[in-house]
Order: structure tokens, then C-alpha cells, then sequence
């Protein structure tokens, strides 16, 4: 895929001749031909769909894996009457909405810092992106020793300036914003990458004409790189909004839903409960984090998609 | 832009200082635990190790299981060229049509990418349905099912990123008389340079990093895949942290360069993607 | 633009090369060398599945090699796998899916009730090896009266361990009363020692004070199991609740650690043979992680039981060994082989073999193995409880109840978030759902 630099003059479109030529519905067809979907669509359907419809099933059942007993709705009865329930929708809520909306901001000021000509962009570049690449295992370890009350780097540092640093991942009250900060930092260089992808698609005439008109350095960004990498700015928004409701593997290596209870989120009582070994129950709990997700996700991709359009 | 202005090189010395903190630090905890012998290592500290044996660290990571790093590597990067290639091109496949064609059918593949986003893989169903097809515990079984999974967020990707591409183009190429075979992979695919590196660079990420399905769907210790090499060394009763460290360390850095090489491509895409909106 | 259709076949071909390339597989060490012999073709291949602890490998390694020594027509390769829960799910998933190795090891008690191994498992009660093993552990690995495996290392104790140094320079003597214990740690902290280490760190730690607490409870209550598998006992109640009150109890006097909260295993232990802290609530098989800290940390470091409030009663509360098993998917050749495998477990030179790889623990549960003279402290201090009979089985192993969130309850009560009285009552409700996922009778 490594394109030859002859691509640097791609086939420009040829200057639209008086009578464009809409593509009439057969046109439609043999151009976009529908079997395009099979392939990914096939391996979709048998290695995901079927599965996922057949453990659907489960979520009726008293599941041990080595057989099934049918119970009905018991098992969302169960789930629903889990005593740390209501705080956990809660945290989820605030991690899913605090990570995306800080990785859609921040993400977006690092990328437009990023496609500069600025000093050191790649080393810069790669260094925001580093952390996605590190396992959460390391990630967890990193910040556990970082974050320590007692001896750790952070709360020396805050010391030093005379300020009495928090308990960070062990105070029940701030422990979930403290993984939710590490997230952030762990998942920004993916939000930054996609961004860039977005504002480097941007042809460079329009930063051009823009500049003819004596445009100010704002004005560009808010006539052009906002509006303009809009498609990247949905794709991040509905991506760290998935990942935040869904999300818990940082969670999992950074406090485990701890201390106590404090952290937990949807997705680590559910968790929890596979591990346990209640696959029915923890299966029950996938349909009502996938109800709830998607009563979330589906109407704001309606929206984005539609602002799409109007671009 | 062609040109770097002073203010460059001011927000670059910023940048620098700020990611220096914040990034740097992390990552040389990391580094400082890779380098220490395992007790003092074990004390979980930031500091100067008294004692430096990065060197003897690698050794023994990579010794470690009959040189099981090694053959991880060799796994993961055969796992992960092969899944990410396919996803791609399938994704690429599906985003095109989807994005370009107003049919009754998109509702229900856009509503099937947001489940394959938001609904956690089944295991034992998966397995049950591997069985049937006789791929289960081989490689092209795994590699499909990271196809699989990682179908949607391709498509998520691509189909936003097609919708920048003007529709003139293939009318253009229409009328130049190319079949939708050559239209979409001579002139379409090459417009999405910039996307598609970024796809490939953020699926190689997961698939690589990825460990619950290489364990539940290739078990066994010769089909480790980087990731599974940590449980080598960090076990719930007994941890050598310096080991796990310089394990992180080693199975991070391939894809680091990976990604540095694959950012250029992407600045490159800045000058191949001017193409007229 | 050529060269684009050449891309995207070379692609094509590698992608489909991929695909047919088998994995990287072994790069040729372990495999190849012991294929050298001229009967190789010929050698009924064993596939093992071992939890990657170093002490399991090592052991499991210690059993093939002692084993194939003797047998050269079979080839046993030792294979692992994640503990914890992350090990449960494998192995279940590998049982409920017919892809399970053919000889595997996994604990005993209530999580092998969670494999279903009447109908999973090969029963062994007629085979002549088992009548070997030593009686105390066949309830452990029973399911009806079919009995499943053979012990795979030792039993071990859950319990205090101590610092010797820190007591003779205090003059304190091992406490056999709550009371005593309590004294003893008022007395430390006055020397500005940390009376008892813990380490919330690794959460599972933290559960140790209520666990260890069993052998008290049963000798309150014989048949308090009994009961609470009946739904008829709860921990909110006397005698169960002693253990999450006396960890509160250590708690709200200020006698643990400053950094509790975040400190994890390894770093508790060093505390301990440092002297930093004199008390530390551990299963003993951490012993063979402190003794590498320190130099005289096997002499120093020692074992008493979790006092109770009476003296007379002091014992201890035991964990018997994990158990090797067979899958009912083991057959044929493989299966005569296997068999022959857990016969050799099951005599003193496998123990010796184990023994030689991996310092003992706690006693082995087969007949006729002994342990030899130069043990750390910590085991020897156990032994005697086991020798003088002072012992009951955790509750695991006489009862398949066990909630799933114990761990984070005592982590609340440990640091003052949750009262024991609360943490107890909200433990009860967690194991109601757990039994109802059993399926047990009464919930």
C-alpha cells in the first residue's frame, strides 16, 4: 500500500464538463455493487453475529458452561437487584462522558498543535502516541507507583510546592476521576492520531484562500479545521464514547473497581461476575449494558451522521 | 506552512517541556524498573537502581520458556499483518458502499457496526461456532475472529472519512470507462491513503496488544502472542517486576518504530490527500 | 497507478500466505531434543496444563521428569495457563468446549464443584493409587462418591506470619487468645514497629483475618458449614463475625502500615523480613517468595495460627493441596498413559521429586512422603499444628459457598469505609447470589 510519490498528482477530476453526469440507478449498482458487503459482512455474521445471538440466549439460563438451566428473567431480576448498581451506572456515566469529552477536546488542541511545522513534531507525535501502545498491565503498575499517597512521585512533587496531595486511586471519592484522568492520558494519541487524519484531509487550498483573506490563525480554525475535520470529531466521539461505557481494563489493573466498591463501573460488575463464574447473570448483564449503550450511541450517530449531510 | 515560523519553534519547546512530564515520566519508571535487580525492583519505587542489569533482564525475558518471546513475536506479527490487511480491505469494502449508496439495507448495517462497537464477544459460543467450521485452535481461525471484531471500527473509521472524498471522482471514472473493481481500488482506495494508515496503525495496536482472544481461541504455549508472554513473570502469587517491566519494554517497542515510520506516512498524506474537495 | 494493482495482488498473496503459514510453534528446544531417542515415533504424547506460579511449573516439571525417567514410551509437555480467575474461566471454557489438555491441574474443594466433574472428569475411585493418598484430602477432590484427583504439592495453612526477631528483642511470646495477640501488637507498636502488615494492595490479601478465622469458627459451631451451605449460618451472626470485627478491630487501632492501602504482596513481605512489620496474615505458600529476600529470612520468619478467644481451642484453618485431574475427553492410549502418571504421583518418590524442585510448604497428603529436616521456620512451626491434630479444613473445602466480592468487602472494612457488622451483612447478600447460581437447596 506504500503508494508510489507518482500519486502525488492522483486523478484530479477532470473539470466538470457542462452537463454532469449524475450516475443513473444502474450506473448505481455496477459502480457501488452490493456484494462489496460479503466478504467482511460474512465473517461478521458467523464469527460475531451467530455467537452473539446464540449467547444471547444464555441470559435466560442458569449457565455454568457445562449446562443451562432456563430461569426466565431471573438473571436480570438478580442483576437489577445488585446492591452497588445505581453507583456503578453513575460512575459509568461520569467516566464515559469525563474521557470522551476530554479526549474530543484535548485531543483536538494536540492535533492541530501537531500538524504545525513545529519543532520536534515526530518525536512529539510519537510520545503522545506511546502510551496507547503500552499494555494496561504496565499502564495500571505506572500509576499505581506514580499516584501513591505515601511515597509516590506526584503527591513529592505537589509536596515540594507545599501542597498536601489527594489519596488519589485509594480515596473512594476521587478514585474513579483518578482512572478516569489515566484513561485520558492512556487514550489521547488514538484521538490525536484519528484528528490528524482528519485535518491533514483537509486540501491545503483552503488554508490558502483563507490566508489570501487576510484570515487570522483562529479564523482558520474555526471556519476551517473545525467544521472540515468534522467527520474525525464524530468518529472520536462515538469511539471514546463506546470505549468510556464499556471501558474497564484500566480500571481493572489500576483499582479494581476498589477501593471497595468505589470505582466500579457496569462493565466490571459485569466482569466480576464472569469471573465468578455466573455466566448466565454476567451474560444478562451484557444485554442491559448493551441496551443502555445503545439507547446513547444510536441517537447521537443519527445526529452525527445527519450533520454530516448538511457538510 | 512551508516554512518554519519562530512560533514553531517556541510551541515545540513547550510542547516538549510538557509532554516531558507528563509522558517521559511514566515511561521512564518503566525503563528505571526494567534496569533493577528483581528485589529492589519488587519494592515498586522510583528511583536510580543501585544495581544495573537492564541488559541481564532482557537476557532472561527473552531465555525465558524456551525463548516463548520470540516465538510471540513471530505470532503476533504474523496475526497482525494478516488480520489488519483483511479488515482493511473488507472495511474499506463495506465503507465504500455504504457510504455511497442510499439503500433500505443501511440502517441495518450502520445499526450492526454500533453492536460489533458496543457488544463484548461471546467466548464460548465463538468456540462452539469455530468447532463446526473445523477453525478453531488454528491461525486462520484467530485471524478471522480479530477480523471480526475489528470489522466495525474499520468501517466506523472509513465511512467517515470516504464522505470527504467528492463523488465527482467516480463519476470521472466512470465515464473514463472503469469497472467498480478498478474504481474502487485504483482510484478510491489511493484518496484514503491518510485513513487507511490510520487504521492500520490503530488496528495493528489492538491486535497485537490483543490477549483475551489469542488465549481463549489459540490456546497453548507455542501460539503465545506477545501479550501472554506477561503472565510469564507475573503470576498472583509471585511477581518479578523488573522481568515484567523489560517484557513491556521489548513487546513495546517494535510497534513504537512501527508507528513512527507509519506517521511520516501519514504528514505524507497531507500533500497526496490535496486533492480538490 | 500501475503499480497499484500489483500492490494489491501482492497483498492478496501475502494475507493468503498468512493464512496458510501454521503458527511460529516451538523454535526447537524442548521438543527436539527429547525426540533424539530411536523409539520416538512411538511415544504417546501428555499434554499438562499447570498455572504459571513458579513453584506449580517447577513442581509439575519436577513430577514429568521423575515420572518419564521410568516411563520412556511417554512424552509429557508441561503447558500453562494464567491463575486466578482469569484460570478458572480457561479452564472451564476448555472443559465446556472438549479442548481440555489431556491431564490437567487445578484446585481443590469448592471450585473444582464448579466444574461439573461427575460428568466432566474421569473418576478414579477404583483405581489402586488413590488408596495411597492420604484420606484426608479424597473430600476435597470427591464429587458423590467418585473421587477425581490426586494431590498435586502440599497443604498449606492460613494464618500469622511473624517476625522472630521482632519478638525475642520485645520479649513477646506466640499468642494463643485474640487477647494475647492484641497485647503483643500494642507492645510492638510502642517500639515503633508496624504491629500488622497489610497489603490492599493486591486485594486478595486482604481477606485473610476472616478465611483464617475458620478454624475458630468451627470450633465454636461443628457444624457451622453445615449450615451456611443450608442457608441456615450467615457471617452476620456470632461465631462467624468474629473475623470481620477483629479485622476491624486491628484497623481502627491504628496497628497496620501507613501505606496499606496501595502496598502489594512482595512489598508486605519484604516489610516483614526487614523487621518493619512484625505481623503479617498470609497463606504459607508465600514462603517460598520471602526466602529469597533475605538471608536468614527462612530462620526468622515464622507461623502461628489466627488466635481465637480461647486458648484451649487454638488451631489452625488448612488449605489442602490443588488435585491433578483427568477429562472425560482423555482416552484410549493417552488415558492408560495418564493413569499411570497420577500412580507415580502418588508415591514418596514423586514427593521427593517435588521436594527437591520446590521447598515444602506445608505436609504432602500422600502416604509414606516425608519432608525433610532443613525446612524454613514458618513450615515447621506449621507442621506441629498438623502434627498435634490442631486443624480444620477452610471453609472452601467443606462448603461450595463462596461469595465473589469477599475481597473488596474487607478491603472497605479494613480501611474504614465499611463496619464489620455492614461489611458481614453485605458479604451474606453477595453469597446469596452466588448460591442461587449454584443452585443450591434452601436459597
Amino acid at each position: 500500500m506504500s503508494a508510489s510519490t507518482a500519486s502525488t498528482t492522483p486523478a484530479a477530476p477532470p473539470s466538470p464538463p457542462a452537463a454532469k453526469p449524475r450516475i443513473s440507478p444502474v450506473h448505481i449498482d455496477k459502480t457501488y455493487p452490493m456484494w462489496f458487503y460479503v466478504p467482511g459482512g460474512l465473517v461478521f455474521l458467523i464469527l460475531f453475529i451467530v455467537p452473539t445471538v446464540l449467547s444471547f440466549y444464555y441470559a435466560f439460563t442458569r449457565w455454568t458452561l457445562f449446562d443451562a438451566t432456563f430461569v426466565g428473567f431471573d438473571n436480570f431480576v438478580t442483576f437489577f437487584s445488585e446492591p452497588g448498581l445505581i453507583g456503578s451506572l453513575v460512575n459509568t456515566l461520569i467516566y464515559a462522558f469525563v474521557t470522551s469529552g476530554s479526549k474530543v477536546v484535548l485531543g483536538m488542541a494536540l492535533a492541530v498543535v501537531l500538524v504545525q511545522h513545529i519543532w520536534a513534531r515526530g518525536y512529539l507525535r510519537s510520545l503522545t502516541f506511546f502510551p496507547v501502545l503500552v499494555s494496561a498491565v504496565g499502564v495500571g503498575l505506572t500509576f499505581q507507583v506514580l499516584l501513591n499517597p505515601t511515597d509516590g512521585l506526584v503527591n513529592a512533587a505537589l509536596g515540594a510546592v507545599g501542597i498536601d496531595g489527594p489519596r488519589w486511586l485509594v480515596d473512594p471519592d476521587i478514585a474513579l476521576l483518578t482512572v478516569a484522568a489515566i484513561d485520558v492520558w492512556k487514550g489521547i494519541g488514538l484521538a490525536t492520531l484519528i484528528y490528524i487524519a482528519g485535518l491533514v484531509a483537509i486540501p491545503q487550498e483552503y488554508y490558502e484562500a483563507a490566508r489570501v483573506d487576510g484570515a487570522s490563525a483562529w479564523d482558520i480554525f474555526r471556519t476551517i479545521m473545525l467544521p472540515l475535520s468534522f467527520p474525525a470529531t464524530s468518529t472520536v466521539i462515538i469511539l471514546s464514547l463506546i470505549g468510556g461505557l464499556r471501558s474497564f481494563d484500566l480500571i481493572w489493573t489500576t483499582t479494581q473497581g476498589g477501593p471497595g466498591f468505589a470505582s466500579d463501573v457496569i462493565a466490571s460488575v459485569i466482569y466480576k461476575q464472569y469471573q465468578a463464574g455466573f455466566y448466565g447473570l454476567s451474560t444478562a448483564g451484557n444485554v442491559v449494558l448493551f441496551i443502555v449503550v445503545t439507547a446513547i450511541i444510536y441517537p447521537l450517530s443519527r445526529w452525527l451522521n445527519s450533520k454530516e449531510v448538511v457538510l | 506552512m512551508t516554512k518554519m515560523r519562530p512560533i514553531g519553534y517556541i510551541v515545540g519547546i513547550i510542547g516538549i517541556a510538557v509532554t516531558a512530564v507528563v509522558f517521559i515520566l511514566p515511561f521512564a519508571f518503566i525503563l528505571l524498573t526494567a534496569m533493577k535487580p528483581k528485589q529492589e525492583a519488587n519494592l515498586l519505587q522510583f528511583s536510580w537502581p543501585t544495581e544495573i542489569q537492564l541488559w541481564q533482564n532482557i537476557v532472561d525475558v527473552v531465555q525465558a520458556r524456551d525463548f516463548m518471546l520470540i516465538i510471540a513475536f513471530i505470532n503476533s506479527t504474523i496475526l497482525t499483518v494478516a488480520s489488519v490487511t483483511l479488515m482493511v480491505i473488507f472495511g474499506a469494502m463495506i465503507a465504500y458502499v455504504l457510504q455511497r449508496r442510499k439503500s433500505w439495507i443501511n440502517p441495518w448495517i450502520n445499526g450492526l457496526v454500533l453492536a460489533g462497537l458496543i457488544i463484548p464477544p461471546a467466548v464460548v459460543p465463538t468456540i462452539w461456532v469455530m468447532q463446526t467450521l473445523g477453525i478453531f485452535k488454528t491461525l486462520p481461525g484467530l485471524i478471522l475472529i480479530e477480523v471480526a471484531f475489528g470489522l466495525s471500527f474499520t468501517v466506523l473509521m472509513m465511512r467517515a472519512f470516504i464522505s470527504t472524498i467528492p463523488k465527482e471522482i467516480d463519476e470521472a471514472a466512470i465515464v473514463d470507462g472503469a469497472g467498480p473493481m478498478r474504481l474502487f481500488f485504483q482510484v478510491i482506495l489511493p484518496l484514503l491513503r491518510g485513513v487507511i494508515v490510520t487504521v492500520v496503525v490503530v488496528q495493528s495496536v489492538f491486535v497485537f496488544n490483543d490477549f483475551q482472544n489469542p488465549l481463549y481461541f489459540l490456546p497453548g504455549d507455542k501460539n503465545a502472542t506477545v501479550q501472554l508472554t506477561l503472565f510469564n513473570f507475573q503470576s498472583q502469587f509471585n511477581t518479578s517486576y523488573n522481568l515484567l517491566f523489560t517484557n513491556i519494554l521489548l513487546i513495546t517497542i517494535p510497534p513504537l518504530i512501527m508507528y513512527i515510520f507509519f506517521q511520516r506516512q501519514i504528514v505524507a498524506g497531507m500533500t497526496s490527500g490535496a486533492v480538490k474537495g | 497507478m500501475n503499480f497499484k494493482k500489483h500492490g494489491i495482488a501482492a497483498i492478496a498473496i501475502a494475507a493468503a500466505a498468512a493464512l496458510s503459514a501454521c503458527s511460529a510453534g516451538s523454535l526447537g528446544s524442548s521438543d527436539d531434543d527429547t525426540t533424539s531417542g530411536g523409539a520416538a515415533a512411538e511415544k504417546i504424547e501428555l499434554s499438562f496444563l499447570v498455572d504459571n506460579t513458579e513453584t506449580s511449573q517447577m513442581t509439575a516439571q519436577a513430577i514429568a521428569d521423575g515420572f518419564m525417567a521410568e516411563n520412556d514410551d511417554v512424552e509429557i509437555t508441561i503447558e500453562s495457563r494464567p491463575g486466578g480467575a482469569d484460570g478458572d474461566n480457561i479452564v472451564k471454557t476448555k472443559l465446556a468446549t472438549g479442548e481440555m489438555n489431556d491431564i490437567f491441574m487445578y484446585n481443590s474443594g469448592s471450585l473444582l464443584q464448579a466444574l461439573d466433574p461427575t460428568n466432566q472428569l474421569v473418576d478414579l475411585s477404583s483405581e489402586e493409587f488413590m488408596s495411597r493418598v492420604d484420606e484426608a484430602f479424597l473430600p476435597s477432590v470427591s464429587s458423590g462418591d467418585k473421587v477425581f484427583g490426586v494431590p498435586f504439592g502440599q497443604a498449606m495453612a492460613g494464618g500469622i506470619l511473624y517476625n522472630r526477631s521482632v519478638y525475642d528483642d520485645l520479649g513477646l511470646e506466640v499468642p494463643t487468645t485474640w487477647d494475647e495477640f492484641m497485647a503483643n501488637n500494642e507492645k510492638i507498636k510502642a517500639a515503633g514497629i508496624d504491629p500488622v502488615i497489610q497489603s490492599f494492595g493486591d486485594t486478595w490479601t486482604s481477606q485473610l483475618f476472616i478465611l483464617a478465622d475458620f478454624h475458630n469458627v468451627t470450633q465454636a459451631q461443628s457444624d457451622w458449614a453445615e449450615k451456611y451451605t443450608a442457608n441456615q449460618a450467615k457471617y452476620v451472626d456470632e461465631p462467624a463475625i468474629k473475623g470481620f470485627q477483629r479485622l476491624e478491630e486491628v484497623a481502627t487501632a491504628g496497628y497496620m502500615n501507613e501505606d496499606y492501602a496501595t502496598a502489594k504482596l512482595d512489598q508486605a513481605l519484604t516489610k516483614l523480613v526487614n523487621g518493619e512489620g512484625a505481623h503479617y496474615p498470609m497463606l504459607t505458600f508465600v514462603v517460598n517468595t520471602y526466602v529469597t529476600l533475605a538471608d536468614d529470612a527462612a530462620e526468622n520468619i515464622g507461623f502461628f495460627a489466627q488466635p481465637g478467644d480461647d486458648a484451649a481451642t487454638n488451631g489452625l484453618t488448612a488449605w489442602t493441596p490443588a488435585g491433578i485431574y483427568l477429562p472425560a475427553t482423555t482416552e484410549g492410549e493417552e488415558l492408560e498413559a495418564a493413569k499411570r502418571f497420577l500412580d507415580y504421583v502418588a508415591t514418596p518418590e514423586a514427593c521427593d521429586a517435588q521436594t527437591e524442585a520446590v521447598t515444602p510448604t506445608g505436609p504432602y497428603m500422600v502416604q509414606g512422603c516425608t519432608l525433610p529436616d532443613d525446612l524454613p521456620q514458618a513450615v515447621l512451626d506449621l507442621q506441629s499444628y498438623f502434627d498435634e491434630g490442631k486443624a480444620s479444613p477452610a471453609l472452601e473445602f467443606v462448603s461450595p459457598v463462596k461469595g465473589p466480592n469477599l475481597e473488596k468487602i474487607t478491603v472497605e472494612v479494613g480501611s474504614g469505609i465499611r463496619s464489620a457488622a455492614d461489611g458481614a451483612k453485605l458479604y451474606d447478600q453477595d453469597v446469596e447470589k452466588q448460591a442461587q447460581q449454584l443452585g443450591l437447596e434452601g436459597w
